[in-house]
């Protein structure tokens, strides 16, 4: 079933794609709540870039019908390319539809949750309840956000309990190939008492053009002494909007790493904040980004702490190239109260052409004494004397050139703990640099 | 064999003439070291062969078995046989050192034709156990965080695995320590023999302990001033530079320095 909104969505509409998720009442009325607000409220304002103009509201269809897969032999070539065949735990989402979930015996047996949101909200009612946009991600945050909730139409559901540690980790594979496809995914992750746990996730466009909407919240929760790995590949198509919104929560002792590989080729405005809430708590966040075309994209990073000796490292590299423009906002806040935080960034963006822009703004919020923060950024082209080095052991300026690009993306590239993705990742920096 | 002939080169920096016409011809099988004080020109001589960007020859010529190495970029420069081990080697962040320079390797191969990894592997732990280094800076960053002597190993151990013609190496024993300074030289006497030629630049002639020229040349005021055999060292060594100061009337031997 296809349903066609080519007019704006009715709350008739919601109540009627919630009904068809047979959704809980009380979901249906956030959703209807969410609308409504949405109506009001107005857009987020990310920090030097102006999407007034920016399309977030019209898509040519809410929710598509896509085939489901009954093994993996039946994914597509390039989706197999990132999914290893003896991957135990994963979750494959087609366009809208959830296509395949696989959680090992073990895992299920201790606990661990793996699911499509839907299902979740379904039979996991208290525990999303619990966690879905109530502390990271509030739906009445702007009009991004209340959309958010109330066209919900996709996401997975992660939950670990408390002392279960999973070594393999955890994959999910959003893919799209629908160009009439929206995708407002919601991404939920709860790591209960000294769990640990790593999420890798790929949005992956197989069709060139898109002509709908990303609106992608994803909610992390690591509490007490629990440690999330985050990592996570965007390859989305050019003509998607994309809005983009990551955020954790860490509670005492808990560590939130994130690994973001932005390769998405739409206009993009990504939001990946960390709540340092709990003392002793860490946020590491590592993002780097392929800017091409006339790709216009927001990369604000925040790390905000409320905990005693709480540890917030932001790292951003960006390449920037043709007359693609970027804004990298890195902001580390540290609250009265979280003495002997620290709050460490450091945001790069290499130019590769002319009319390529890039614009690197940390700030550092501090309102505590008893503190220590740095933070380094730069905005350049390759250093000439790096490829006089590589070039001087006869390496051509072009692989010099991609040496030192790699080099620079590498960060991500080598903390993803999946082969497939990791070789993915790379090889598409290696394509949008070219 | 191969030569390296420099005639008359004169070369700038930021609009300042550095080298006042060097004239100096290095065939493979000879090991020739360049002495002198600081400023007089050596480093800018080395960089000047391999092309570094921020120096420009204004005339002369340096050719390559009667190619025109000023013609060509760095990197065919190197794919013609040259090398320059560095006094200030680049960092490069992401890239590990094995990779770098299986990469440096390969682009002297032709496609289809790469060095199998094992074989590369195998190259890379002889050469890096000859030099004492731990197998695990094959892994690490180029260069990034390598104490001093570790990047002075680190070229030494590029120069052993490209296997170039002509190598210069510009002060590669400074900030070495004895043990460093005899197993960077063993290094390099491996190399020697007929396919290779090699100019040493240096102001310690303690270098010169390990590693036997075959001829010696003095730099002062950006030219070659005097040149001789092993026996030049020894006389540097014992009695400075003055007396050379002294037999040119040269009062002061550095070039393009502020007063």
């Amino acid at each position: 079933m296809t349903v066609e909104t080519n007019k704006k969505m009715t709350e008739q509409d919601v109540r009627s794609f919630s009904a068809s998720k047979s959704e809980p009442e009380e979901f249906t009325e956030l959703r209807v709540k969410a609308l409504a607000a949405a109506e009001a409220l107005p857009l987020p304002k990310p920090d030097k870039t102006k999407i007034i103009n920016w399309n977030f509201t019209e898509f040519p269809v809410h929710a598509t019908e896509s085939s489901t897969y009954s093994s993996l032999e039946e994914l597509p070539e390039e989706v197999k390319s990132v999914v290893d065949l003896d991957q135990k735990n994963l979750y494959i989402q087609h366009n809208n539809t959830p296509a395949y979930t696989a959680l090992s015996e073990d895992l299920k047996e201790k606990g661990v949750i793996l699911t499509d949101i839907f299902t979740a909200i379904r039979e996991h009612s208290e525990l999303v309840g619990k966690y879905f946009m109530t502390e990271a991600v509030k739906a009445e945050e702007h009009k991004l956000t209340a959309l958010h909730a109330a066209l919900l139409n996709g996401g997975v559901f992660l939950y670990v309990p408390k002392n279960v540690v999973i070594e393999d980790p955890i994959q999910v594979v959003f893919l799209h190939d629908d160009e009439n496809a929206s995708l407002f995914n919601h991404v939920l992750v709860v790591a209960d008492t000294s769990s640990k746990v790593t999420y890798v996730e790929n949005y992956f466009s197989t069709v060139p053009e898109a002509k709908g909407l990303a609106n992608i919240v994803s909610e992390v929760f690591a509490q007490d002494n629990a440690q999330v790995t985050y990592g996570a590949v965007d390859v989305l198509a050019k003509g998607f909007t994309t809005y983009v919104n990551r955020r954790g929560v860490a509670a005492r002792d808990a560590q939130i790493e994130w690994a973001l590989g932005m390769m998405n080729d739409s206009d993009t405005i990504s939001d990946n904040t960390t709540y340092l809430i709990g003392d002793n708590s860490v946020g590491d966040t590592k993002t780097v980004v392929v800017g091409r075309g006339s790709q216009k994209q927001n990369f604000t990073t925040q790390v905000i702490h409320w905990g005693k000796n709480s540890d917030g490292q932001i790292l951003k590299h960006g390449v920037m190239k043709d007359s693609a423009s970027s804004i990298f906002n890195g902001i580390g806040k540290i609250e009265h109260g979280a003495t002997k935080a620290n709050a460490e960034q450091e945001s790069r963006v290499l130019m590769l052409s002319p009319g390529a822009r890039g614009d690197a703004n940390p700030i550092l919020l501090i309102d505590e004494d008893d503190v220590t923060a740095g933070h380094a950024a730069s905005v350049g082209r390759v250093d000439p004397l790096q490829l006089y080095y590589l070039m001087s052991r006869g390496i051509t300026k072009q692989e010099a050139e991609r040496l030192v690009i790699h080099g620079f993306l590498a960060p991500v590239v080598n903390v993803l703990p999946i082969e497939g993705v990791k070789k993915q990742l790379t090889e598409v920096i290696e394509r949008k640099v070219r | 064999m191969s030569t390296l002939v420099i005639q008359d080169l004169h070369v700038e920096i930021e609009g300042k003439e550095i080298l006042k016409g060097v004239n100096l011809t290095i065939n493979t099988s000879e090991i020739h070291a360049i002495m002198g004080p600081n400023g007089t020109g050596k480093s800018t001589l080395a960089s000047a062969i391999m092309g570094h960007p921020k120096y420009e020859v204004t005339s002369g010529s340096i050719t390559l078995d009667g190619e025109d190495v000023l013609e060509m970029e760095v990197d065919e420069r190197a794919r013609a046989g040259l090398f320059l081990a560095m006094q200030y080697p680049s960092e490069i962040s992401g890239v590990t050192n094995a990779d770098f320079m299986r990469s440096a390797m390969n682009a002297r191969r032709e496609e289809g034709d790469e060095i199998s990894l094992m074989k590369f592997i195998r190259e890379l732990d002889s050469k890096m156990d000859i030099l004492d280094m731990d197998q695990d800076m094959a892994q690490r960053y180029l260069n990034e965080g390598f104490s001093g002597g570790e990047k002075k190993r680190n070229e030494i151990l590029q120069l052993m695995m490209i296997k170039p013609t002509i190598a210069v190496l510009d002060e590669i024993d400074s900030g070495l320590d004895i043990d460093a300074l005899k197993v960077v030289s063993e290094g390099i006497n491996q190399m020697k023999g007929e396919n290779f030629g090699c100019l040493i630049i240096t102001h310690y002639q303690r270098l010169l302990n390990y590693i036997t020229p075959d001829h010696v040349h003095v730099m002062m005021q950006g030219r070659v001033v005097k040149s001789g055999g092993a026996e030049l060292a020894h006389k540097l060594e014992a009695e400075g530079y003055d007396w050379i100061k002294a037999e040119l009337g040269i009062e002061d031997e550095t070039v393009g320095q502020e007063a």
